[in-house]
């Protein structure tokens, strides 16, 4: 079904905005979303009509809360796939979510271990793992990145060993957009009883996610890439290897008794949740996850892949122009260099006509490497996104051109 | 000419251009005109990196007042640099220290210089600034 995108677009009082006198066309989506009225309004309405702390009070605000709070739990549990609620902990975004699981990994990596990245990770999905393997002495193994963006599962296949325990990987790269085979990587991993990480960031919002069926054994994201506010997201982990983990934050609800002798803990999820919780910010996320669903998460993935080959054809008329990402499983990020042109001075003129783009290394300074590279512009496309707007994209481009060259 | 009065003269300039075009036009023209630093000073060491554009700087002290000479690889990057050069090079340590970059600010380009923009210019200026101390202490001693 094709989206009603004028509809979707009066819904987000952003997009009304002029930058520098000129409507915005906002194609930032990788690096946050904007907000639709129902997400802040759900927000406002939580303070306005049932602030409560949760799983405390005896009062009737108080379950309310907690009522609301545990059925976006639910929710969320439904919308990517997941068996139980309880497989779902709150964090701050993917970036925690990664270094929840990094952090307790540490129990389960030793000397000489190994642990797979890939070169198109985001820091957030290197670093952690990085860092663990430093403090464990273990060795961090990296998947090359292909020419045209994808990766080579027969590589897979050779790296992997006895002595691997973890693999780490983006469903879609946000600086190429590719989509990598998740369910493949993750049958090759198990083979060798290797868990898997999937930083689903880039994904949650732009194509449907089942985590049952991809069979990871944990799934992270953000709710601010997915319509929903920032500072709020979540991880998803199999039961068996979250009853496994060890908490990493002490404190609060994660608690179930407390002497000067010991402490036990509560049960998942809330073993990993110490403190109050972002309880407003996860209404939030459901209420942008809700919002995706009530149009179609398959119509969503459809426009914005027709948007990216509308966009594609449009750039490749530019002289010396390079798409940097040209697999053929790719949706919503086109990554772009013009030879001779600092992507810098693009994204400037860019914004003074009113498009908002992303130029640098987008946080994946190995793939910059890996691909000879110092940066890209690169537009990444969301729901309310039009072909009108390709086409301002597409003209400020040769526009910025001509006045650089 | 002091600094303050060098400043003046580039507001002076900009408040010609009606729009955003003209504006970046000659900055581009300004980034792409001047051969700023000594290709042996285009160096791991004279670098300050940015978030996303390089800048090289160079200072030299010539008799007392500062000479800077940068470059960027990124050409409105350079163009700012090089009305930073025209501003401060040239100038007493004492005035490049407690110079007022509010200029920037007059001309629209004050955006540029804050720290959410990853280009290497702010920290360019506190490098400058930096220079400036160090020669200023020298001289003082």
């Amino acid at each position: 079904m094709k989206l009603d995108i004028e509809k979707i677009r009066s819904e987000f009082p952003i997009l009304s905005k002029k930058i520098h006198n000129k409507p915005l066309v906002y194609f930032d989506n990788g690096a946050t979303t904007q907000k639709p009225i129902q997400v802040i309004n759900r927000i406002s309405d939580y303070y306005k009509n049932e602030n409560s702390n949760v799983h405390r009070g005896t009062h009737y605000l108080s379950q309310l809360a907690t009522d609301h709070f545990e059925n976006a739990r639910k929710y969320i549990a439904q919308f990517i796939g997941a068996s139980s609620q309880r497989e779902i902990i709150f964090t701050k975004g993917a970036t925690e979510s990664i270094n929840l699981v990094a952090t307790a990994m540490s129990d389960f990596i030793f000397p000489n271990d190994e642990i797979i990245v890939t070169d198109m990770e985001h820091h957030s999905n290197m670093v952690p793992w990085q860092q663990l393997c430093i403090r464990q002495k273990a060795k961090l193994q990296h998947l090359h990145v292909q020419p045209n963006g994808s990766l080579d599962l027969n590589e897979l296949e050779e790296l992997i060993s006895s002595s691997t325990k973890m693999l780490a990987i983006a469903h879609i790269s946000n600086v190429l957009g590719t989509i990598n085979p998740i369910k493949e990587i993750v049958s090759i991993a198990h083979k060798h009883n290797v868990p898997v990480l999937i930083d689903g960031a880039q994904a949650i919002a732009h194509m449907p996610v089942d985590v049952q069926d991809l069979d990871c054994d944990f799934y992270a994201f953000s709710a601010h890439k997915a319509y929903g506010p920032m500072g709020m997201g979540a991880l998803y982990g199999k039961t068996e290897w979250l009853d496994r983990l060890s908490p990493y934050q002490y404190g609060g609800e994660m608690i179930s008794s407390v002497s000067f002798k010991e402490t036990t803990f509560n049960e998942i999820p809330y073993k990993f949740e110490a403190g109050t919780p972002d309880v407003a910010g996860v209404l939030g996320m459901e209420a942008g996850l809700r919002y995706i669903e009530s149009h179609g998460i398959s119509n969503i993935r459809f426009h914005e892949d027709e948007l990216l080959d509308y966009a594609t054809n449009k750039v490749k008329e530019i002289d010396g122009l390079r798409i940097i990402g040209e697999s053929n499983e790719k949706t919503a990020v086109l990554s772009l260099i013009i030879e001779g042109i600092h992507p810098f001075d693009l994204g400037t003129l860019l914004d003074q006509m009113g498009v908002a783009i992303r130029t640098g290394n987008h946080c994946a300074q190995p793939l910059m490497e890996c691909l000879s590279i110092s940066g890209t512009l690169r537009a990444s496309f969301g729901m309310y996104n039009t072909k009108d707007e390709v086409n301002v994209f597409v003209e400020a481009l040769k526009k910025a051109l001509k006045m650089l060259l | 000419m002091t600094v303050q009065e060098k400043a003046k003269t580039i507001v002076e300039e900009f408040s010609m251009f009606d729009d955003w075009m003209d504006k970046y036009s000659y900055l581009i023209e300004l980034g792409k005109e001047l051969p700023l630093i000594d290709e042996k000073y285009r160096n791991e060491t004279h670098l300050i990196s940015g978030c996303q554009s390089r800048v090289w700087l160079h200072a030299e002290d010539k008799q007392g007042l500062i000479s800077f000479t940068a470059d960027s690889d990124a050409v409105i990057t350079k163009g700012i640099i090089s009305l930073l050069i025209k501003v401060l090079s040239g100038s007493e340590p004492s005035e490049i220290v407690g110079a007022d970059f509010s200029f920037l600010d007059e001309i629209g380009l004050k955006s540029h210089l804050s720290p959410t923009r990853a280009n290497g210019l702010v920290s360019m200026v506190k490098q400058m600034q930096l220079y400036a101390r160090a020669l200023q202490i020298k001289q003082n001693s």
